[in-house]
């Protein structure tokens, strides 16, 4: 079997000892194939970010992870701090939310593309050549007058272009992107997964796509994994998930996108979010789930397979959704 | 910019009008009659006393003094001293290059002592950060004269590893002299900058971009430096303006503790003979001190951030 570009097998993260001390992610385990696109889905709070992030080894802080974290076989977790910087400029890259207060304000934007590059040991002059072909290929006109402009002389839209051409700069096998659409307007955000997907496709990348909307991840994406209070509660490809979700809050976060082709108004998931450490024992969802059965607040799904799903819930084989 | 630049210089223009009418202004209002101030208390014949009612314009109402005082004062003529019967202007450039070394030399210390603890106690929280807490609260609270007297007793009484009295001749012998009373002018505003530098590191070091940065494998040195520091340099940058101020200032009590003679020194030995001209000369360098450091760092401000830029810049 040959390795897998990533490979995430049963993740715990907790912040450790004081007051704050609370369970985050709960046996998280997903991969990601070489060129494939994977979504990862949930609501706020749910430890997308967590899991995305700890890919780059950036573990909340006072935080303790068990399980393991492979990138190319070699584990994050147990890696050296040299390993681990050159694994971060080389191998994988991540595109954050927010590019305003992702990129430092008072440098220029050259300084952003090209940091990586430089603390690789690549000369300037090659550097700042090869950020001025980036920021080509992420359709800023006028390159090299971009590379001396400060931040604030972009719109978001723009800024998220070049927080990519920054993120492609090593030329990563994977990229992680923790939502880097809900910080942009609604326009800007087509032509940024435009451009994501181009570029994941041309370079052969793989990608942990982050988001919130069922709908956008199941358009772009391979396949998806619905995190629910710090859980995978289901896997599937995207286009069956579509279809037949098999976990009821995967219905529910269908139900809750708005379709144009029915009249019917998103009715949404009723109830609030919990996190890992509110969640109750049995099933998390359980205070939530149309479904639950008094056996659903006593035993703690297992993850299984049904028909090439993965489904973490006790009724998955009796409920049929459509 | 030029628009800047005009709306700036004409604050500066008020301010010293203002501050310059104060200066004056207070040395009058001060009780007592000027002449028998000028006379040193001897008793002296009513024709004395008219001769320097003439020669100081007493006589004249106090806004054609105050004008009489300002065109002097702009064409470089401080009056005489009453004291010392000599030009304030040659009075105090004789006077200035010590000020001006220790003052050099108070702001080195201040700088690499303050920036240094300041960043050291922004980066290892913990036991570092704490005792830098600490010792720079001590620093803040403790009076130049205090300080003073403090270096004098264990490094030129006890130790004797410096001189706590004079000048010195040459310059190795003059920063050597100047050392104890550098270190002296120094301390409290030492503790002012590492305070202000840890704050607005700690404040920098929370932002996403740092975050972001060290995603990206940026050295942690790096990090520090080009997005920490770098980005913490403004508050840093609007303190280190006032402290230049300050330590003018404060020259007066460590140049009377060290026997320095400068122009600290020469302040409070003309306040004390009520010596009006030096003290209203001395008063207004303080003033123009502070608002030509105010408008440097105006100036530098926008080379640190570019978003404070006051040429236009639109979005792409
Ligand atoms: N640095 C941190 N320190 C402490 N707790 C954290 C930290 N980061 C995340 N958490 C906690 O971990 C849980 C998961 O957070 P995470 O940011 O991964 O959620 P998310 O799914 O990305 O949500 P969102 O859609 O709002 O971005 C939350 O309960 C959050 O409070
Ligand atoms: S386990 Fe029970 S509560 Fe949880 S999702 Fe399935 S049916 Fe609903
Ligand atoms: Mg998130």
């Amino acid at each position: 079997m040959t390795t897998r570009l990533l490979e995430i097998e049963n993740l715990n993260v907790r912040l450790a000892a004081g007051r704050a001390a609370r369970p985050i992610l709960d046996g998280v385990s997903l991969h990601v194939e070489r060129g494939e696109a994977v979504g990862l889905v949930g609501e706020s709070g749910s430890g997308k970010s967590v899991t995305c992030r700890s890919v780059l080894g950036l573990l909340p802080e006072g935080s303790q992870a068990a399980g393991s974290l492979r990138v190319d076989g070699e584990d994050i977790l147990t890696m050296s701090s040299n390993r681990l910087r050159e694994l971060r400029r080389r191998d994988v890259s991540m595109i954050f939310q927010d590019p305003r207060a992702s990129i430092n304000p008072i440098r220029r934007i050259g300084d952003f593309v090209t940091e990586g590059m430089r603390a690789g040991g690549v000369p300037q002059k090659d550097a700042l050549k090869r950020a001025e072909e980036l920021l080509e290929s992420v359709g800023i006109r006028e390159p090299r007058a971009a590379l001396r402009s400060y931040p604030h002389e972009f719109s978001g839209g723009m800024l998220q272009r070049v927080m990519i051409a920054g993120a492609l700069a090593g030329g990563p096998r994977l990229l992680l992107a923790d939502e880097p659409t809900t910080a942009l307007d609604v326009t800007t955000q087509a032509e940024v997964i435009s451009i994501i997907t181009r570029l994941q496709a041309e370079r052969d990348m793989g990608m942990l796509f982050v988001t919130h909307d069922l709908e956008l991840a199941a358009a772009i994406c391979d396949r998806i994994y619905v995190m629910y209070a710090g859980r995978i509660v289901e896997a599937q490809s995207a286009e069956r998930l579509f279809r037949r979700p098999r976990h009821p809050y995967t219905s529910g976060l269908l139900a809750a996108t708005p379709r144009l082709e029915s009249d019917q108004p998103p009715h949404g998931v009723p109830g609030r979010p919990v996190s890992l450490a509110e969640a109750p024992d049995g099933c998390a969802f359980a205070a939530r789930c149309a479904h639950a059965r008094p056996g659903c607040t006593e035993d703690e799904p297992v993850q299984r397979e049904i028909d090439g799903a993965q489904v973490a819930c006790l009724r998955a084989e009796e409920l049929i959704h459509d | 910019m030029a628009g800047f630049l005009l709306r700036r210089i004409g604050g500066i223009a008020v301010t010293l009008v203002v501050t310059s009418f104060l200066v004056f202004g207070s040395v009058h209002l001060a009780p007592g009659d000027p002449a028998s101030f000028l006379l040193g208390g001897r008793s002296a014949s009513p024709a004395a006393v008219a001769a320097i009612k003439e020669q100081y314009h007493l006589n004249d109402p106090f806004l054609v003094q105050y004008t009489k005082w300002v065109g002097g004062v702009v064409t470089g003529d401080f009056g005489k001293s009453a004291t010392f019967r000599q030009d304030v202007g040659g009075l105090i450039a004789a006077r200035l290059p010590t000020t001006l070394l220790l003052i050099g030399y108070a702001g080195v210390l201040i700088l690499i002592g303050g920036l240094a603890s300041g960043a050291l106690a922004a980066l290892r929280r913990g036991v570092v950060d704490r005792a830098v807490l600490v010792g720079t609260g001590v620093a803040t609270a403790t009076p130049s004269f205090v300080a003073a007297i403090g270096l004098i007793s264990v490094f030129a009484v006890r130790l004797g590893w410096f001189p706590a009295f004079g000048n010195g001749e040459g310059f190795g012998d003059r920063i050597y002299h100047l050392t104890l009373p550098a270190a002296a002018l120094a301390l409290t505003f030492v503790g002012l900058l590492a305070r202000v530098t840890r704050t607005s590191m700690l404040e920098e070091l929370g932002r996403e971009h740092v975050e972001v940065a060290r995603s990206r494998g940026v050295p942690g040195s790096d990090v520090v430096r080009r997005h920490v520091l770098r980005n913490a340099l403004g508050p840093i940058t609007t303190v280190t303006g006032t402290i230049v101020a300050g330590l003018l200032v404060a020259t007066s009590i460590v140049e009377t503790a060290f026997g320095l003679s400068g122009v600290g020194q020469l302040l409070v030995s003309s306040v004390t003979v009520k010596d009006f001209p030096v003290v209203q000369a001395v008063s207004l360098l303080v003033v123009v001190t502070f608002v030509v450091a105010n408008l440097i760092v105006d100036l530098v401000q926008p080379l640190i951030d570019p978003r404070l830029s006051h040429a236009k810049g639109g979005t792409r």
